[in-house]
């Protein structure tokens, strides 16, 4: 209803300003805060299934699904941003996002709790993140933004599927 | 009616690719003293549909180039020129700027007129300046013939022009020719009045759409030589009946303003064969007037050239058949299944099975003969080293012999595109540092000529590529020293051979006293690992100080579908390329003996192979068997590594279609691509150099 409202006061701002403004965000759930990603980002969303283990990666790297035929990894956001560990049910989500790195697409799939909502949100009312010195990290998030009183963190999806690359050494 | 050409320039490159190849290797197959006809025939015929081909797609500057090569060619082919080795460096010189040429215009570039002129005033040189008798006598004789009907011009009575009485036989435009296209052509040299004859024609009922049931008379008019028209027609010959005379009377108002032609043309043609539109004498004169024409030409086609996106494949009849073949037969068993399935019964449950198997037996045919249409016979890697031999020899002043063996062995398209940087970087390797200079190896008590193989052969489920010398080998003592200033290896470590060996795979590694052009700058061995292990293969040398060297590049058969065993680690499954897989056995703890309180090994007839045990490096916590009785121990066998893998249990063996783990993910050491299961699961594919090096970490 908020957006509604959001939206109404846009509009009545100018509709130029809306549309010149105005970016869609996908929002979810991790534990009890809400994180949001650029839509246009999102391919799909899917129920979780079980998932094939990589050996020897960071526990955040869940492992590999199968996604019409290709393969395609699952990085758990929970373990991620240290929220600790949820148990996976029928309602965990698995939001298929999609990233250029090196000029190259990849696909990946984060789970997170559940998805809640499709939100506009004005580009020139998004907060730059608070440094919160060390203790979290804030590199993944691109800013805040206030919808429905409550505070979402928009994510840097490049950022966020950026692997830390630990086989660099693949000389002997 | 206008075609769209373009979409036949890409078959017409690669023609010309194909056409350029075997020019080059036919050249470089010419023993001067003992001539073989075919040889010269086969450049030839190669260098005429180059022209042709470059001809009826408009790239002037490329068929008339290709003009004077085959102009030199064919007086080689009469005999009426001695075979020289300049002759012969001048052609091959030829065959590399028309190849520049082709690519130039593949890509839409600008083509590199001055090179070409410069190649084409060196082939003009040869035609002109050194003829030998033969030639000059026959030039006589032309010009003789020339200064007649130039005479009989004045007169009056000149040759104006052709009459040409052109009947095409009915099959004429299924081998590919189009009359109007030759009337083009035609209509270029002068003034074409064609009469056509519809007689032939017959009823709608009984027409053949694809017979060419018409028949011409065609007036030319202008100064053309004979040879002019023949060239156009040189195509159609065996397929048409044809009559061509001289026009005499009657329309020599056109002659006149072209006599001070003639006296021009006198010189030209005792001078050369020359490309006929340019009249003109000087070889200067002449280069500058192609140069204007290229320059003009490219510039007008960039428009339409298309930057070489996708890629196409050259696919063997037989192979094609095959497929519609097995398409032949999965459309019966697919029947029968529907019948069967129609109104099924308990009873018609054997029939049920039986189709099913046969199914099965199709598909798996199916996608093997699938697989095969991306093979290709490694002789497209390999036919381009005979010049690089020839080439890098005589820069480097040594005497090489290349010999091949193995061309027909099949590998992956990919494969092929892949390999031949590499293997380029391993040959001149092989040239520069492993063979030495003559006075050298004869010093060594060793043939003059230095030999270098490159053979392609199977092992098991690989391709082998090796390229071997009879060079100086690898000296051991150099590379460790090398290695320690480096500071690659500690001036203590102990290294086997292979060990050391393998410090030539390090960027920046150069034993090289000095660089030169060819190689020894260090850069390269590393890329070309990098490049090998990107197909999934690997690299290993042997060699032996004094006796020269092998490197063998050992490549999966083929990329995209391999045989493997499942294996069972916890409620995890992991595929094992079949291929790797020696034996597998039983084993209690009577036979294992550690090495250092740690290594697991067991003995393996009269060998000690170390234990892997997979549940450990992949930390598998479900796994069952974690005491060595109750699992089962796989040997397998990777990159000259032996090792028994732990498992809980063998599942079942299959063909698994490979996917990578990169398009999406990061490469996982010792896992070495994945697969998607029947159950639409995922299954890793394990790497088994890599696991051996997991496991000694």
């Amino acid at each position: 209803m908020s957006e509604a409202n959001n939206l109404a006061e846009v509009e009545v701002e100018g509709e130029q300003k809306q549309v010149a403004n105005a970016v869609q965000f996908l929002s979810f759930i991790l534990g009890k805060e809400q994180y949001a990603v650029d839509i246009l980002r999102v391919q799909e969303i899917r129920s979780w299934e079980p998932i094939s283990r990589i050996p020897n990666v960071p526990s955040y790297e869940k492992g590999v699904v199968n996604l019409r035929g290709a393969i395609v990894p699952v990085i758990d956001l929970r373990d991620k941003f240290n929220l600790g560990h949820a148990e996976y049910t029928p309602m965990t989500v698995v939001v298929i996002l999609q990233t250029e790195i090196n000029g190259k697409n990849r696909i990946m799939g984060v789970v997170v709790d559940a998805v809640s909502n499709v939100i506009d949100i004005d580009k020139t009312t998004i907060q730059s993140p608070p440094e919160f010195g060390t203790k979290v990290s804030t590199e993944y998030i691109n800013g805040l933004a206030a919808v429905d009183e409550q505070m979402v963190m928009l994510l840097d999806v490049d950022k966020l599927l950026k692997l830390d690359d630990v086989d660099d050494e693949d000389e002997n | 009616m206008s075609i769209d050409m373009a979409q036949f320039h890409q078959v017409f490159f690669e023609e010309s690719f194909e056409g350029l190849d075997a020019m080059e290797s036919g050249l470089l197959n010419l023993d001067m003293g003992d001539v073989d006809k075919e040889e010269i025939n086969t450049i030839f015929r190669a260098a005429h549909s180059i022209k042709g081909g470059s001809g009826t797609f408009g790239f002037t500057s490329v068929s008339d180039f290709t003009h004077v090569m085959e102009t030199l060619l064919d007086e080689m082919r009469d005999g009426r020129r001695q075979i020289t080795q300049t002759a012969l460096d001048v052609l091959l010189g030829s065959v590399d700027c028309l190849r520049e040429m082709l690519t130039a215009i593949q890509e839409g570039d600008e083509v590199n007129e001055s090179k070409v002129a410069e190649h084409k005033q060196a082939l003009d040189k040869e035609l002109n300046g050194e003829s030998t008798e033969v030639p000059q006598i026959e030039n006589i004789a032309q010009s003789i013939d020339t200064i007649e009907s130039s005479k009989a011009a004045n007169e009056g009575s000149s040759q104006a022009g052709w009459h040409i009485v052109f009947s095409p036989h009915a099959h004429l435009l299924k081998t590919g020719n189009d009359p109007v296209r030759m009337f083009r052509e035609l209509k270029e040299l002068g003034e074409l009045t064609a009469i056509v004859d519809l007689q032939g024609v017959p009823g709608l009922y009984d027409l053949d759409p694809e017979d060419c049931h018409l028949s011409w008379d065609l007036k030319i008019e202008g100064d053309i030589s004979r040879e002019e028209i023949d060239d156009i027609f040189d195509w159609v010959e065996d397929d048409c009946d044809m009559a061509i005379q001289t026009l005499t009377n009657g329309v020599t108002t056109s002659q006149h303003p072209t006599n001070d032609v003639a006296p021009n043309q006198i010189n030209s043609a005792a001078n050369s064969e020359q490309p006929a539109e340019s009249n003109d004498v000087k070889p200067e004169k002449i280069s500058s007037v192609q140069a204007v024409n290229q320059s003009a030409k490219p510039k007008a086609e960039k428009k339409e050239a298309k930057p070489k996106g996708s890629s196409s494949i050259r696919v063997d009849t037989a192979k094609i058949d095959t497929l519609i073949n097995m398409v032949g037969e999965l459309v019966i068993t697919q029947s029968m299944l529907s019948l069967v399935g129609e109104d099924f019964s308990p009873h018609k449950l054997e029939q049920l099975k039986n189709g099913i198997t046969q199914l099965g037996r199709n598909t798996r045919e199916l996608q093997e003969s699938v697989m095969n249409i991306r093979m290709l016979p490694i002789s497209f890697v390999f036919s381009r080293f005979p010049r690089l031999v020839h080439d890098l020899s005589t820069k480097l002043n040594k005497k090489i012999e290349l010999k091949l063996s193995g061309e027909n062995t099949e590998v992956d398209k990919t494969v092929v595109e892949l390999i031949s940087d590499p293997l380029v970087h391993l040959v001149r390797n092989s040239l520069d540092h492993g063979i030495e200079m003559p006075e050298d190896r004869v010093a060594a008590g060793k043939p003059e000529t230095g030999t270098v193989n490159l053979n392609a052969y199977h092992r098991g489920g690989n391709i082998v590529i090796e390229v071997v010398d009879d060079g100086k080998g690898l000296n051991k003592e150099v590379l460790r020293a090398k290695a320690i200033e480096k500071g690659l290896i500690e001036e203590d470590a102990i290294l086997t051979d292979k060990q050391t060996y393998e410090l030539i795979f390090h960027a920046g590694f150069s034993t090289a006293e000095k660089l030169t052009d060819v190689s020894g700058r260090g850069v390269g061995m590393d890329v070309v690992r990098k490049n090998i292990q990107s197909l999934g293969g690997n690299i290993e040398i042997e060699s032996e100080l004094g006796k020269g060297s092998t490197i063998a590049i050992h490549l999966p058969l083929t990329l995209a579908i391999l045989d493997g065993q499942s294996v069972a680690v916890g409620d995890e499954t992991y595929i094992v390329p079949l291929v790797s897989i020696i034996e597998t056995l039983n084993i209690d703890e009577s036979m294992v003996n550690r090495v250092a309180g740690k290594g697991e090994t067991f003995r393996l007839r009269d060998e000690y192979l170390p234990i892997v045990r997979m549940h450990e490096i992949f930390s598998v916590e479900t796994a069952k068997a974690t005491r060595l009785t109750e699992g089962l121990l796989v040997v397998v066998e990777g990159q000259g590594m032996r090792c028994g893998l732990f498992v809980d249990d063998l599942l079942g063996q299959q063909q698994v279609v490979i996917k990578s783990l990169e398009a999406n993910y990061r490469r996982v050491e010792g896992i070495s691509g994945a697969t998607i299961l029947g159950d639409g699961s995922v299954a890793l594919i394990l790497d088994i150099p890599g696991l051996v090096r997991l496991s000694n970490l």
